[in-house]
């Protein structure tokens, strides 16, 4: 037998075990659509976490540059110290503008936001410091470059207090770090739901089939060959699961878009939300390929071997 | 062809089916493989068959020991011995073309090539133009040439039957006998467990006689 008719004979077998299964899943459309709209549900929901988490991001991805620091200079210092100040401030790296604030400018808008404005006319001078307003340059302007910046300038002469109001960024970071971990979490444990049920489905079907796995094995027929068309309807059962999965995102999508972007528009965002991109979606449908296959095999290698030939 | 050597097989629970059976089938030759229920007929043709394997002794097929071949040789091993049942073990399910195709599909022969070839063993047995019928709604002895066919459709050289003719009635299993016969004129080597009197008669083929599990002489015609 030459190279090419080998290569032609297993081309062959494997598409008549590739289209044998398809035709024995189609005869049975009721239990393939249900196993499919299964897995297709178990992938959908990591999946949709993962989007959820992703659209997230792209929110507060805006808000570290909402984070500026305030360093309080010590009482008594005089405007020119202030400047001086503030120019030092403003020529260390990662600082994009550093902004007086004088007692008494710091007065006035105390007075105009706070509402309790007449009680301060009790005081008898002005308590607030000199105050240096920074806006760190990008890309120092995450939480922890701010924080290090904010050690930096505590250091220096004349400097009282520096506040950096980065706790509120990382708690989010932190939850959405969470919930990307969550995604993992999820996806593993509906992964091995798939598994199980793909594996469900193939013992069933190697039940349903027994005689004529004996009648192969009696004739000659190899372990491999026995399990090829098991494997197959694993395939295709894994390659409907993940493209119902996409279908599922897509149609949330779809619902989901109109409100929020009328919410991100009551909040003058341009937000716009976004589905499974052209890289992650073929991702989910290989990953129930995947799945399906393992299925299969896991099932056609525990069950298989025990069916033996009697005669 | 088949040789059994001094074979002794044990069943896990216990029976014992054969014990220090030797004899042998010239490539060529066609025997009947005789004895009473429980003789150890079957074992002989499952060790053949590689169904089961020898608790001792040696069963060599087509001069290859097969206490030498290993599982996955197995199914490679079982292409070379056609088997047919007594209930003939066909698949009601499936057309009488895809039963009869099953061994071409695992050994993965090209479509064009498939249908010459079963074409060719149903005309064999006689049952050319059934390909699209299925099994039950053929007779009982057709049913049992499909089963033929399907044995023989690789060309073994090694054709082995396990009571054959035991569900059919005395016209239908001379008929079968005949097909084996046939196969057996163009140099497969036969062996056919039977206990029919009748047909033990009627072909002057050599007798493999066993009793409780030994080679035993041929008891007289009517004993």
């Amino acid at each position: 037998m030459s190279v090419r008719n080998g290569v032609a004979i297993l081309f062959e077998r494997h598409a008549q075990a590739l289209l044998g299964s398809l035709g024995r899943l189609a005869r049975q459309p009721f239990a393939t659509f249900l196993t499919v709209l299964v897995i297709g549900i178990a992938l959908a929901l990591p999946a949709a976490l993962y989007v959820a988490v992703a659209n997230m991001r792209v929110v507060t991805a805006g808000l570290d540059d909402t984070v500026q620091l305030s360093a309080y200079l010590e009482i008594g210092t005089t405007p020119a110290e202030a400047s001086a100040r503030a120019q030092s401030i403003a020529a260390l790296p990662g600082v994009a503008t550093a902004e007086t604030v004088s007692p008494d400018e710091g007065l006035a808008e105390f007075r105009k936001h706070s509402g309790i404005g007449e009680s301060l006319e009790a005081l008898p001078g002005n308590p607030l410091p000199w105050l240096v307003k920074i806006r760190p340059a990008p890309p120092r302007d995450t939480a922890p470059a701010v924080e290090a910046l904010a050690a930096e300038i505590r250091k220096m002469d004349g400097v009282d207090l520096v506040e950096a109001d980065t706790a509120w960024v990382r708690r989010l970071h932190a939850i959405e770090d969470t919930m990307q971990q969550l995604v993992l979490v999820v996806a593993a444990l509906l992964a091995a739901g798939v598994l199980g049920v793909v594996g469900n489905t193939i013992r069933l079907e190697i039940d349903g089939r027994r005689a004529e796995i004996e009648v192969t094995k009696l004739v000659g027929g190899s372990n491999a060959f026995v399990r090829r068309p098991f494997l197959y309807s694993g395939l295709w059962q894994g390659l409907a699961g993940g493209l119902v999965a996409v279908g599922l995102v897509a149609a949330a999508i779809v619902v989901l878009e109109p409100f929020v972007t009328r919410l991100a528009a009551a909040y003058g965002s341009p937000f716009i939300l976004r589905g499974l991109t052209i890289r992650e979606w073929p991702l989910v449908v290989a990953g129930g390929v995947a799945l399906g296959f393992m299925g299969a095999w896991l099932a056609a290698a525990y069950h298989l071997h025990r069916i033996e030939p009697k005669a | 062809m088949i040789q059994f050597d001094r074979v002794f097989k044990r069943y896990p629970n216990g029976r014992e089916a054969l014990s220090e059976l030797s004899f042998e089938l010239e490539s060529g030759e066609m025997a009947f493989l005789t004895g009473h229920s429980g003789a150890g007929k079957s074992t002989v043709l499952r060790l053949i068959a590689l169904l089961e394997r020898p608790t001792r002794g040696q069963v060599l097929v087509n001069g290859r020991n097969t206490a030498k071949l290993r599982r996955r040789q197995i199914p490679a091993h079982r292409r070379q011995v056609g088997f047919v049942f007594q209930d003939h073990r066909l698949l009601d399910d499936r057309p009488i073309y895809d039963n009869v195709a099953l061994p071409l599909a695992i050994g993965g022969v090209p479509r064009r090539e498939m249908d010459k070839r079963v074409r060719a063993a149903l005309d064999q047995v006689g049952l050319l133009g059934r390909e699209r019928s299925f099994p039950l709604e053929l007779s009982a002895g057709e049913q049992q040439r499909v089963g033929i066919a399907r044995a023989v459709i690789t060309k073994p050289p090694v054709l082995i039957a396990d009571e054959p003719t035991g569900n059919l009635d005395p016209d239908l299993a001379l008929e079968v006998m005949h097909l084996f016969q046939r196969f057996n004129a163009v140099g497969v080597t036969v062996l056919v467990a039977t206990h029919d009197i009748h047909l033990l008669d009627r072909f002057r083929v050599r007798r493999v006689h066993i009793e409780k599990g030994r080679l035993a002489s041929v008891p007289h015609v009517g004993a």
